[in-house]
This record gives C-alpha cells, structure tokens and sequence, in this order.
C-alpha cells in the first residue's frame, strides 16, 4: 500500500508541475520547480528563462493548481464519506443538497445583484446555501433523535427538486447576463482562481480531512449496520450528524469558488476502493491524493484541450466521469457480481 | 449455578413498538456462569427483550441494569468491552474480508493494553467458530451459515463477560449449532454470561442452564430445562400440540410438534432426525 501512496503521490506532484507550466506562456516542468523552490530558498534548478514567467506563475498559475488539487481533495474524500456514512455505494453529496442548495444560493446573489460580501458575495451565499440545505435535509429527516438512511435520502430527494425549482424561478426571474453568469457557475471552472480564494478554501478542506480522518475506524464499523457499530462502541447518530456536517463543509468549500463539479466525488472513491480495499484508514487518504490528481489533470485538460479556451471543469468531469462509472459498474458487474 | 448479583438485570419492563405492546412488565435476570436461553412463538417479544438488555431500545417503563448500573447510563464503549452482541441478520454494506470483520471485534479495546492481544484474539476466535479458512474471503460473498459463524468470531473476538446471542443458529447445519451453542457454554462454564434466543427447543434445552418462555410478551414461565419444556405449557404458548419425550439415552427433553397418526413418537430414527421442532408445520 506505500507504493500506491508514493505512486500517487509522484503523479500528484508531476501533474502539478506540469499542469502550472502549461498555457499560453509555456514554463518547463523543472523551471516550475526551480521557480518554487527559490522561494523556499533553495538556490537548485533554474528559474523561469521567461521574464514573466516566474510572476505568472505566482499570480496566476500556483493559486490555480493548488485551488484545483484542494477541491479534488475535498470533493473525493466527501464522496469516500457520504458513502461510508450511507453504507452504500451510489451516495454522493448532491443527494443532501448541498449542490442544489449552492446553486441556489449563488443563483439568488447573482440574479438579485447583491453584494454584501464584495467580490465574495457568489462564494459565500454559494456555501451558505449549501450548509443550509443539508442541515435542512438532516433535521427534516430526523424524528425522535434518529435519522433513518433512506428517509434521509428520499428527503433529499424532495428538497433537491425544490432547490430545482427555485434555481428554474431565479434563472426566470433574471436579465440575460445574470442568467449566463448562473449557468456558467454551474459548469464550474477553475478560471480566475486567486490566493486569497486558496486561504480560504485550504483550511476548511484540512479541516474536514482531518475529521475525516479521525473517524475512519468508526465508518468501518458502520459497515456492519447501526446497531452493530453501536454494540462496539460507536455513537452512530452523532457519528452520523457530525461527518454529514463535514461532508457540507468540505463540499460548499469546493464548489463555493468553483461551482459545480460533478462526478469526483462518486467515481474517484470507486476507484480507490478497487485497490485499496474497503477499509476507511486506506480509502480516505488514497482518496485526498487521487481526488487531487484527477482534478488538476482534469483542469489542465480543460485549459489546453482547445486552443485560448477554458473548458468548463464540471462539464469535462462529467463527460469522462459518466462513461467511466459505467465501465466500473460493468466490469464489478461482471466479476463479483455487484458491490456486495 | 448460583450466583451473587446478576450481571444484567431487567425489572418490569413495557415496551410498546407501532403502537402494539410487545413487552408487558418483564423481568429477566442473567447471571454469571449461566447460559439463558429465550424461547417462545414468533413474534412474542425474544430479540425485542434483547435488544432492550443490549440498550439498543429504550423500555417505556421499566429498568435495565448491565453490572448493576442503568444500560442508557453507560459509556458505549466501555460497555462495548463488557457486552457483546450478534445481531439476527448479518449484513455489511463493504466488501470487508471476513477477517477484517472480524478484527472489528476488537475496536473497543483500542488504546488499551488488552489492545497487544488483537491478532490473538482474532484468530483463537476464528479457530474457535471454524471459519479460519474463510479469512481473506469477502464477507458479503458468504452463505448465511458462514456469515452468521464469522459474526460469532467477531463476538467472541470482543471478549465480553455478557454475551447477547440472536438467534445465533437460525442459518447454522446441525454440526455447527452444536459448535456455537457448545462455545456460548464453554464461554458460561468460564464465568460470561450468555443470553441467547433460541426457537428450537430441544436445542434450548440441551445446551441452556434455565429457559425464559415469552407468551405475547409475558413471562410464561423460568426456570430448568426440564421445568419450562412441559408438553401442556408448550401447547398452550405455542397453540399448537407439542409433544415432549426423553431421549432413550441421555434422558434429555426432546421437543415435537405433534404430527397426527403419522408420526410416531417412539420412532427412534424419528426422534434422531428431529433435530428442530416443526411448529409452523399443520
């Protein structure tokens, strides 16, 4: 299991070199390097040869590729955990609203031009509507101090359709222009990432990684079923609220700058779990490095594919993300016979 | 077997589920040393009363204790290291091999010097339960007797002084009932307690030191094998003719469902074959 940590690892820090050295001023992969370690103050490798090359990076291309490899993380262990919690395979955030309630949020600002938080103001309501809507869903879903899985879910289902129907009313309500703002949110790009955005996003995500991490022996015996865990000493419902809370967080804070990215969070897990095994200690570390890795190879792909374009991040994910996930289904399908 | 204080304790519990009451002022005691075996018709309350011993539901009125302190009022994972439970149905939403599973077991003995023995524990426990070969196998790819051994492994591995038992033969071939069942007592004969469900009578009676029949949620009666297992009090509770005969070598209580003319009690392969009752049988 080190080899996968140093495998993934390594692709993790080559994509990154590679990926902030691509665009239209192209910097080589070691004078990336070069560029980032003279500032930690070691004199190896040369700087960039270009004379805006080592500003570009530090303004532009760092900011976006750690913003890229925080929200990978994010998305892929919320998804590791929303599926640990759910004892079940397909969850993925969106089915408690966090997206939904994001879009809503960000929606609401943009349509009604609102600007309480400066040029925060998308961010903030994006994942204030997130956290808002999950709560929302989990005390919906409560009654008399336990919260029934599928009640959860089918809760989540109704308060996505309502979500749905306010972002249809909101994108009605709108002019053009707000109208094409929320659509392109919703596409969710990287574009335009800046620093004081990371230093924002950077310590909910090591927040909720390190929750995350912190409960992974819980969530294995969680698999055994609530009342199970509970007999070896698991508080199962505060468990339960405690990581939903996590997921909202670690979810709102990748989508609140970038919009909606679908589909890291339930295929990367998936991925994960064919190597690793089940077992959470393994699943959701391995899952902060590949969610990273596929994120910031998936932006680089959606800034070079074409030409003086950026592709819309979500968009990509998705059309690679969804063939992908059946492929997985159909060959777990075929070889044990189904995720049991 | 006299022990002092019980070491799970349930005093005038009621218990109302969907509106149906389905304990009625129950008292149950389990002590030290002892193997409790629960019996009754479906549905009167056997893995309820467990549950409610186990904590996992709360009586309406009523008390239960656990070492003599109030189950809601204990840590879980403290408890955890003194109660094991096996669940009825066993089920996994991972594909967990079965040793991981039953490494599970021992998470409430994290951190503690006892911690050193995991592996011990673990593979004494799957010795013990005969699923050692199984070890690397997924554990939702088992059949239901395979599962329900490696869920007993995880329980042994837990080690705990009361052990909660749920139907823990319902799946079992008659070999491995008997391995279980003769493990809950070897576990009693050194010192746990054993509180176990059980539907098949002669079985209850074989490995059990005192049976608890439940009738629609009422203590019908408690006491030896020989006391609870009466032909007269099975038919009344079970509301079908039950017959009850000595084995011809141990003297042991066998317990048959009544099958008109054609079944002949005295019928020795008869009697050798029946190894559970047949009371949903007509």
């Amino acid at each position: 299991m080190t080899g996968l940590f140093a495998l993934l690892g390594g692709a993790l820090a080559a994509a990154l070199l590679v990926s902030a050295g691509s665009g239209q001023l192209p910097v080589p992969a070691q004078e990336v390097a070069g560029s980032l370690l003279h500032r930690l103050g070691l004199d190896w490798l040369p700087l960039p040869s270009h004379p805006r090359g080592d500003a570009t990076l530090w303004s532009v291309r760092f900011p976006r590729v750690a913003m890229a490899a925080l929200v990978g993380a994010a998305l892929a262990v919320a998804g590791a955990l929303m599926q640990g919690v759910f004892g079940n395979p397909l969850a993925e955030p969106s089915i408690v609203g966090v997206s939904s309630g994001a879009a809503v949020g960000a929606a609401g600002v943009i349509v009604f031009g609102l600007t309480f938080a400066g040029g925060w103001t998308v961010a903030v309501a994006a994942f204030a509507g997130g956290l808002l809507t999950t709560l929302l869903v989990y005390a919906l879903a409560r009654s008399g101090g336990r919260t029934e899985v599928v009640t959860l879910v089918l809760t989540g289902i109704a308060v996505n359709a309502v979500a749905g129907a306010l972002l249809a009313l909101l994108m009605f309500l709108g002019d053009t222009q707000a109208r094409e703002q929320i659509v392109f949110w919703q596409l969710g790009s990287l574009n335009g990432s800046r620093w004081p955005y990371v230093a924002v996003v950077a310590p909910l995500v090591v927040a909720g990684v390190v929750l995350a991490l912190l409960s992974a022996r819980s969530l294995d015996l969680l698999a055994l079923g609530e009342r199970p865990a509970r007999h070896l000493g698991v508080h199962v419902e505060r468990l339960r609220v405690g990581l939903i809370v996590v997921v909202a967080l670690l979810t709102a804070a990748a989508v609140c700058f970038c919009g909606i990215v679908a589909f890291v969070g339930l295929v990367v897990p998936h991925l994960v779990r064919m190597v690793t095994g089940p077992g959470h200690r393994l699943v959701l570390p391995a899952c902060l490095l590949a969610g990273s890795l596929v994120l910031v190879v998936a932006d680089l792909a959606a800034r070079t594919l074409v030409a003086y374009a950026d592709l819309p991040l979500g968009m990509l994910t998705s059309l690679v993300g969804g063939p992908f996930f059946f492929w997985l289904l159909w060959r777990t399908r075929r070889t044990s016979g189904g995720w049991a | 077997m006299s022990a002092p204080a019980p070491v799970a304790s349930v005093r005038g519990v009621s218990l109302a589920l969907g509106g149906r009451r389905v304990l009625h002022d129950v008292d149950l005691d389990v002590h030290a040393g002892e193997v409790l075996a629960l019996v009754g018709p479906n549905g009167t309350g056997k893995s309820t009363l467990l549950a409610v011993v186990a904590g996992d539901l709360s009586p309406d009125s009523g008390t239960v204790s656990v070492l003599g302190r109030p189950v809601r009022e204990w840590r879980l994972q403290a408890l955890a290291r003194e109660r094991a439970v096996l669940p009825q149905e066993q089920q996994i939403s991972f594909p967990f091999p079965v040793r991981e599973v039953v490494s599970m077991g021992r998470a409430p003995w994290r951190g503690r010097p006892e911690e050193d023995l995991d592996d011990l524990e673990v593979a004494a426990a799957m010795q013990t339960t005969a699923v050692d070969h199984l070890a690397d196998r997924s554990f939702g790819s088992l059949s239901g007797g395979e599962k329900a051994r490696a869920s007993f492994a995880r329980v042994l591995a837990q080690q705990t002084g009361i052990l909660l038992l749920d139907e823990p033969t319902a799946a079992l071939d008659i070999g491995h009932q008997e391995t279980v069942l003769g493990t809950a007592r070897q576990q009693a004969r050194a010192g746990a307690a054993v509180l176990v469900v059980l539907h098949d009578l002669t079985l209850a009676g074989a490995h059990a030191d005192r049976l608890v029949l439940l009738e629609e949620g009422n203590v019908a009666a408690s006491g030896t094998p020989t006391e609870v297992l009466d032909a007269a009090l099975l038919t009344r509770v079970y509301r079908h003719r039950v017959e009850v005969v000595a084995h011809p070598r141990t003297g042991d209580p066998i317990v048959l469902a009544e099958r008109g003319t054609a079944a002949d009690a005295d019928d020795v392969d008869d009697v050798a074959r029946a190894d559970r009752p047949r009371e949903d049988t007509c």
